[in-house]
């Protein structure tokens, strides 16, 4: 009946607490809201749905840039009144608490795409930078190599404080970063639920990735974790390799102290806050605090990339 | 719009069901757009091709039928292409087709995907030149020693031919995807919209354009508003509007300053705080607008209803249609499945007395302005024999579902009528039910 095959039936027979209605009562007070639990189950499943909503529109070839918007301006909305509620700082302390180990947090980046030029093949997951936290979060590693099946790599750092640690990323200025930025690959991020983009593509190289971290956040959100588990799973990151391409494998044969670095970022792959050199591009003007350490390293190397880049596509 | 039978009007109008076509099952029709004088009706596709009808000449024994519409052309107008910077799909999808006024015999229009504009020119060819020298018929080269005598190639007749060829390709001015186009009324130029910004193009020149309106911010975590349509005025060569995923329309003037980054006029309806929830502003979210043809009104589109604004008034609609009201209470589920991000259409009949949107179940409705009735009518071939009269439809809302009723659980919401469009001089409508294109005209009693 529903184009997504929502299991759900279109009516409000309310068995499901999430569905008691499909109703969203309009907004009550700040004191008769948090006395009304149904309300705040509404809530809080409409918060969970519109993360989801929001981690699955990373897996799309494109994703649709006004849908993100209006879902992630939803988020924010229901943050915020969470945090008049007080809920919001209970929630996250509750979370706080309660949660796995820490390593599992993130607030990093996540790299699920390759912006490989000489890639005909498939679509691969998109660079996503969530860096920039003052708590000194370590980005995350993904380690794509040719012919090498490789598992998402966590170097995340023990936040400053179990406190800090969920606080962080689940208050202040709510941000959605890259779901609907094309061209602007890295982006001041504290909200992870973004972390672990899939991609999930019709093509023979598919590749699916997803961090552990990801479901501790959709943990440390809802107590009721089992939507986001059974939405991500636990995947790895696999690649497919493609038959290497001799051309370019002779290209970049004798790159080589560098070699790792010059092929994660040509493939817009990033170790430590790095951007690819288009995004890089794009954003040099428009960010202001990042976490681009190594920013003016990557300058210098644009034109060299550049060079190589339209070697590549064959411009 | 008179689309029901009502014994007491003598001069009561019912909606046949003139044609419909069957495109191909992998298709899905994305556009549907009249041209100035309603004699060729273009739809696109989800695959990038193009395929314009042609309304018959009525014929002189039937004159109360009008003519149907046939297959006039068919091309492909976008392919596929990757991104392989971004590593992305672009499809191939047309977005939007508008149509360039006239000028001559050829016509002439601009298709869009998400990323490039094509300018189109479709021509007939009905003759063609016989009696060559250097070559026969079948285009073999003949001996020039074989030559004894020279003459003249002369034309004749041939079957019609339709020619479609791009003429202009307006690529690279969008990092975004491309919601709009609309010609302006200077037939020079045109613009395009795409999610944070609009640029102005001359029709002649293919390398640059100018860029009008950028909402991008300098910090894209700032982004919480997207502009999700765009229009030329049909008169004044110097105002557009855009509309933006906040329920706001903004009037611009091109005159004003290079970049119309500040309005002229701003709509925005103050919204109703007893109605206020988590969707309030998903719904409002503007996902169409179109000025009157005389320019005096504007028309838009958001997810439960239709508003009619008057340019000069800029604090409220001076109409306001439900389309769909009983969605209201199914906003979760809606969110749920998606379909409350789905972008509907809206269209002016030619007279400007009456609005035409699409809802779900294939259903599409009618407002008449002036005696203010409303008709929702669907289109299925069960319901659409050639010729027979439509039905007029009714979804339930209460517990109590009258004979012929459907009820809203029952609504398939896979059936989406996004794109309508309305002949600009009679009283045929163009109604784009997933990949089936329905004409429908009224009969005059």
């Amino acid at each position: 009946m529903f184009p997504k095959g929502t299991k759900r039936k279109f009516s409000d027979s309310g068995e499901e607490p999430v569905s008691s209605g499909d109703q969203v009562p309009a907004a009550p007070s700040v004191a008769t809201r948090s006395l009304t639990s149904s309300y705040s189950l509404q809530r809080q499943s409409l918060l969970d749905m519109s993360l989801i909503k929001l981690q699955l529109c990373h897996m799309l070839v494109e994703p649709n840039l006004c849908r993100s918007v209006l879902i992630a301006n939803t988020v924010r909305q229901i943050q915020e009144e969470m945090t008049q509620d007080g809920t919001w700082q209970i929630m996250t302390q509750a979370l706080a608490a309660a949660q796995c180990p820490t390593d599992r947090l993130v607030a990093t980046e996540v790299l699920c795409r390759q912006t490989d030029a000489a890639a005909q093949a498939g679509q691969s997951p998109k660079p996503f930078s969530v860096g920039g936290l003052e708590e000194g979060y370590h980005a995350e590693e993904v380690v794509m190599e040719g012919d090498v099946e490789t598992e998402v790599t966590m170097s995340t750092l023990a936040p400053v404080s179990p406190q800090l640690s969920s606080a962080s990323y689940l208050a202040g200025p709510f941000v959605m970063g890259p779901c609907w930025d094309e061209d602007e690959e890295e982006e001041e991020e504290e909200e992870e639920e973004e972390d672990g983009e899939c991609e999930e593509d019709e093509e023979d190289d598919s590749e699916d990735c997803v961090s552990e971290g990801e479901e501790a956040d959709r943990d440390h959100l809802s107590p009721d974790s089992r939507t986001g588990e059974q939405v991500f799973g636990t995947f790895e990151i696999k690649h497919p390799a493609p038959p290497p391409d001799p051309a370019l494998e002779e290209l970049f044969s004798d790159v080589d102290p560098s070699y790792y670095d010059l092929d994660t970022v040509l493939t817009g792959m990033q170790s430590a806050p790095k951007m690819g050199p288009y995004d890089l591009l794009e954003s040099l003007s428009s960010h202001g605090p990042t976490a681009l350490s190594s920013s003016s390293s990557c300058r210098s190397d644009l034109n060299e990339l550049d060079h190589i880049m339209e070697i590549i596509v064959g411009s | 719009v008179y689309t029901y039978i009502t014994l007491r009007d003598h001069r009561a109008r019912t909606w046949d069901s003139l044609r419909f076509v069957f495109l191909f099952p992998a298709d899905i029709i994305s556009t549907v757009e009249f041209n100035y004088s309603g004699e060729l009706l273009a739809t696109g596709d989800k695959g990038g091709r193009v395929v314009i009808f042609q309304h018959e000449q009525e014929s002189k024994n039937r004159p109360h039928l009008r003519g149907e519409y046939n297959v006039y052309s068919t091309f492909q107008s976008h392919e596929p292409e990757f991104d392989y910077l971004k590593s992305l799909e672009i499809e191939e999808k047309i977005n939007k087709i508008r149509w360039l006024p006239q000028q001559n015999a050829a016509h002439f229009l601009l298709s869009t995907n998400d990323k490039t504009i094509k300018l189109w020119k479709i021509s007939e060819r009905d003759k063609r030149a016989e009696g060559y020298n250097l070559k026969d018929e079948d285009g073999r080269l003949r001996d020039p020693f074989r030559i004894t005598s020279l003459r003249v190639p002369v034309l004749m007749p041939m079957d019609l031919m339709v020619e479609a060829s791009p003429r202009r390709i307006f690529a690279n001015a969008h990092t975004y995807h491309i919601n709009s186009i609309s010609v302006n009324s200077d037939h020079e130029t045109y613009l395009s919209a795409d999610d944070l910004r609009i640029n102005l193009w001359h029709l002649e020149i293919t390398d640059r354009s100018f860029n009008i309106v950028d909402i991008k911010p300098a910090n894209m975590e700032e982004l919480t508003e997207v502009i999700t349509a765009a229009e030329c005025h049909p008169l004044q060569c110097n105002v557009f509007v855009y509309s933006s995923s906040k329920g706001t329309i903004r009037l611009c003037d091109t005159r004003a300053a290079a970049l119309c980054d500040r309005q002229a006029k701003f709509f925005e309806e103050p919204e109703d705080p007893s109605s206020r929830s988590f969707f309030s502003e998903i719904i409002s979210s503007i996902s169409d607008v179109k000025f009157s043809h005389s320019g005096r009104y504007m028309m838009t589109r958001d997810y439960l209803s239709v508003k009619v604004w008057d340019l000069n008034m800029e604090n409220r609609p001076v109409e306001t249609y439900q389309v769909h009201e009983y969605l209201r209470s199914k906003l979760c589920s809606l969110y749920e499945n998606d379909c409350i991000f789905d972008k509907f259409e809206c269209c002016w009949n030619g007279s400007d007395s009456a609005i035409m949107t699409g809802s779900y179940n294939n259903f599409f409705r009618m407002f008449d302005r002036n005696t203010r009735r409303d008709i929702t009518l669907e289109a299925s071939r069960e319901s659409s024999k050639p010729r027979a009269t439509l039905k007029p439809r009714k979804v339930s809302t209460g517990g109590k579902r009258k004979k012929d009723e459907i009820s809203v659980d029952s609504l398939d919401f896979n059936k989406k009528i996004l794109h309508t469009a309305w002949h600009p001089k009679d009283n045929v409508i163009a109604v784009a039910a997933t990949n089936n294109l329905y004409i429908f005209q009224d009969k005059i009693n």
